[in-house]
């Protein structure tokens, strides 16, 4: 029984890493009023250039540098569609979403089936050695740990700084952002560029720690449950982030049924995640207050402005 | 100095759209260029194998007309939802659940000869698809939820159902645990249109749609209740318009239109349900719904090219030896420099003079 407990936490606390990355980047470009679709896109590429970084250089941080830096190129496709081309923003998303899956493959196509070490763990010395807390809280890679620290900083910024403030007056009121002075289309592209980056950071977890390795398609829809996180969180920090875990745990889910040897088809479990995305995201979704209340009024809206 | 200015123009221009498609095409091979030599290829090679060789044979223009027919068909109901702001990007779902749905019938009547059966599988194939989209409606009309998450993820859950189909109830049971069904009958599968290809009777289906999306979109009522909504949503709710029901035409149409596709596919060049029935056309089919602007018309000549592409990647993967990522990166390229182009749809470049404002008012004023 504990040993199951502590499959399931531990193994929860690394299946979130790169949801809660992703998601985090994602809520500060949502938060700017920019609704990036391309998530899936931008993991991918991030998965693929940190697992090719991290195989020929040998170093993780160098692969986790190059999946932040390549994804965020790519997020800048929709940063100067949106910005400068005033574009569609679902559109933009899906386009870079199409160009990040048709990218990442081209990157990791001669990687495929080669293997990387996994990230080492953190030693944390008399903490790892608590019966059943440490192995199941303390004894990860330093990303686990760094998605969490991440997570209050992005907190911190977006409710307790000027920074903060100016991307939510982004978000709120484009025209009225720009009017008292605030550079808008700069704010917001540089919220898309932060997205970008922490996509691919998220992805390259994924390839160079997670699983580890490269395989086209091995992002599996996480992006699309990312974007889908956002709207759960109701745009806000922590709820974005316990939604990451519950999500990390559903992830292992179908590990541990069918570790259980019960007699469930294994399409089922594979399409559970997408079927209690669904049935959350209709319940989250019922309530127009919170929906209201919380997203960022000027989300998926072009801004111009008038000079 | 000259400097240019962005301005918003006060009517549309007739040959706005073709410059816009034909610039983000141009654009395209530009860029399509600078992939084949990153990939050490000289780009008339690889132009060549992609957009040339493919029409010099009747086998590769049968292949081009084949991947056109759902392409085609797809984006016409999709792009009828996009109109309205209706996001469904699902169609990939849809498309296999009408796969399905028809599959279910030719296996159920295996045997029969009745000339009924391809028709009643074209019915349940379209009502399957716009059962799946329908779910997308409901949710969206009673719950609020987001119709782009709920019809991509019903997308997710469409592939597994299928996997679970073609393991389990709807296996070939003769054909030693191949993850597919039997192979249909001939009353079970459209008949060619064309000797010696394998375009089938399918095809024809979309240009019957292309003709009812340009009636629908063009020149009737409703049409244009939907596409008010989408450009005008307080206008169209001022006017009476129903925001509720432009969701479930958005998203029925797409989803019946996709799911004929489906049946289109496994009673075409396929004869049997089996776990790959589409290379991505739901997906591809938002692109070329975009790429022609949206309109009936320009969506034929997009949907043409987009097959093409498709057809062009494999003739470029055997003859050349590029990489099938090309095509998924084209795809990318063709529509994002689509939306970059279609600024220009709204807005020109006007060349303003340096002068400060005032004295060119005045300038303007004396003049």
């Amino acid at each position: 029984m504990t040993e199951t407990l502590i499959f399931i936490v531990a193994g929860t606390l690394a299946a979130t890493v790169p949801l809660l990355f992703a998601a985090l980047g994602e809520l500060v470009a949502e938060k700017s009023g920019m609704l990036n679709l391309g998530v899936e896109g931008m993991m991918a590429t991030g998965a693929a250039a940190g697992f090719v970084a991290a195989v020929v250089t040998g170093s993780h941080t160098l692969g986790f540098l190059a999946g932040a830096v390549t994804a965020c190129l790519l997020s800048c496709v929709y940063a100067i569609l949106t910005t400068i081309f005033l574009a569609n923003q679902v559109a933009s998303g899906l386009a870079v979403g199409v160009l990040g899956l048709g990218v990442s493959a081209a990157i990791g196509k001669n990687y495929e089936g080669t293997t990387v070490d996994p990230l080492a763990e953190l030693n944390l010395g008399p903490l790892s050695d608590i019966p059943v807390i440490g192995e199941a809280l303390f004894e990860h890679d330093i990303m686990v740990y760094l998605a969490i620290v991440a997570a209050i900083i992005v907190w911190y910024v977006l409710q307790r700084t000027k920074l903060g403030l100016i991307i939510r007056a982004v978000g709120e009121s484009p025209s009225s952002a720009h009017a008292l002075g605030y550079p808008v289309t700069l704010v917001r592209g540089a919220c898309v560029l932060f997205g970008g980056a922490m996509a691919g950071i998220g992805g390259a977890y994924l390839s160079t720690a997670y699983t580890p390795l490269w395989a086209e398609g091995m992002v599996a829809g996480r992006g699309w449950i990312v974007v889908a996180l956002i709207v759960f969180g109701s745009w806000m920090v922590h709820r974005v982030a316990l939604g990451a875990y519950l999500f990390g745990a559903v992830s292992l889910l179908e590990l541990s049924i069918q570790g259980l040897g019960l007699d469930i088809p294994s399409q089922i479990l594979s399409a559970s995640p997408y079927i209690i995305t669904i049935i959350v995201l209709a319940v989250i979704s019922r309530n127009p207050a919170l929906i209201l209340l919380n997203s960022p009024v000027s989300l998926g809206q072009t801004f111009k402005a008038s000079n | 100095m000259a400097r240019y200015r962005l301005e918003a123009r006060t009517e549309r221009s007739a040959a706005a759209p073709f410059l816009v498609t034909g610039m983000a095409i141009l654009l395209t091979l530009v860029a399509g260029s600078g992939l084949f030599l990153i990939y050490g290829k000289s780009p008339v090679a690889g132009f060549t194998a992609f957009f040339i060789e493919p029409l010099q044979s009747a086998y590769g223009i049968g292949e081009v007309l084949l991947k056109m027919g759902p392409l085609l068909l797809i984006a016409q109901g999709l792009a009828i939802g996009f109109r309205a702001r209706i996001w469904n990007i699902g169609a990939e779902g849809q498309l296999i659940l009408g796969a399905i749905a028809a599959s279910v019938l030719a296996i159920y009547f295996d045997g029969s000869t009745s000339w009924l059966l391809l028709p009643a599988m074209v019915v349940a194939a379209m009502l399957a698809g716009m059962a799946w989209a329908g779910i997308a409606a409901w949710l969206r009309n009673s719950f609020n939820a987001n119709e782009i998450l709920v019809t991509f993820m019903l997308s997710s859950i469409a592939l597994q159902l299928l996997y679970y189909l073609v393991t389990g109830p709807l296996r070939d049971p003769m054909g030693f645990n191949f993850p597919q069904s039997i192979t249909f009958s001939p009353a079970a599968t459209f008949p060619l249109l064309i000797e010696g290809t394998r375009v089938n009777v399918s095809l024809l289906l979309a240009f019957v749609a292309t003709v009812l999306a340009w009636i629908y979109m063009q020149r009737s009522l409703p049409g244009y209740k939907l596409v008010v909504g989408g450009l005008a949503p307080q206008a169209a709710l001022y006017a009476g318009f129903s925001d509720k029901r432009a969701v479930w035409v958005g998203l029925l149409i797409g989803g019946a239109a996709a799911g004929i596709a489906g049946v289109g596919e496994v009673a075409g060049p396929l004869g049997m349900l089996q776990r790959n029935i589409s290379p991505g056309y739901g997906y591809a089919a938002i692109i070329v719904a975009f790429l022609g602007g949206l309109h009936p018309i320009g969506i034929v000549f997009s949907s043409a090219l987009m097959a093409l592409i498709y057809v062009g990647g494999d003739f470029a993967r055997l003859s050349v030896g590029l990489p099938s990522a090309v095509t998924t990166i084209f795809q990318g390229l063709l529509l994002t420099f689509y939306l970059a182009s279609a600024l220009f749809l709204q807005y020109r470049l006007r060349r303003v003079d340096a002068r400060p404002p005032v004295q060119a008012a005045a300038a303007e004023g004396a003049g």
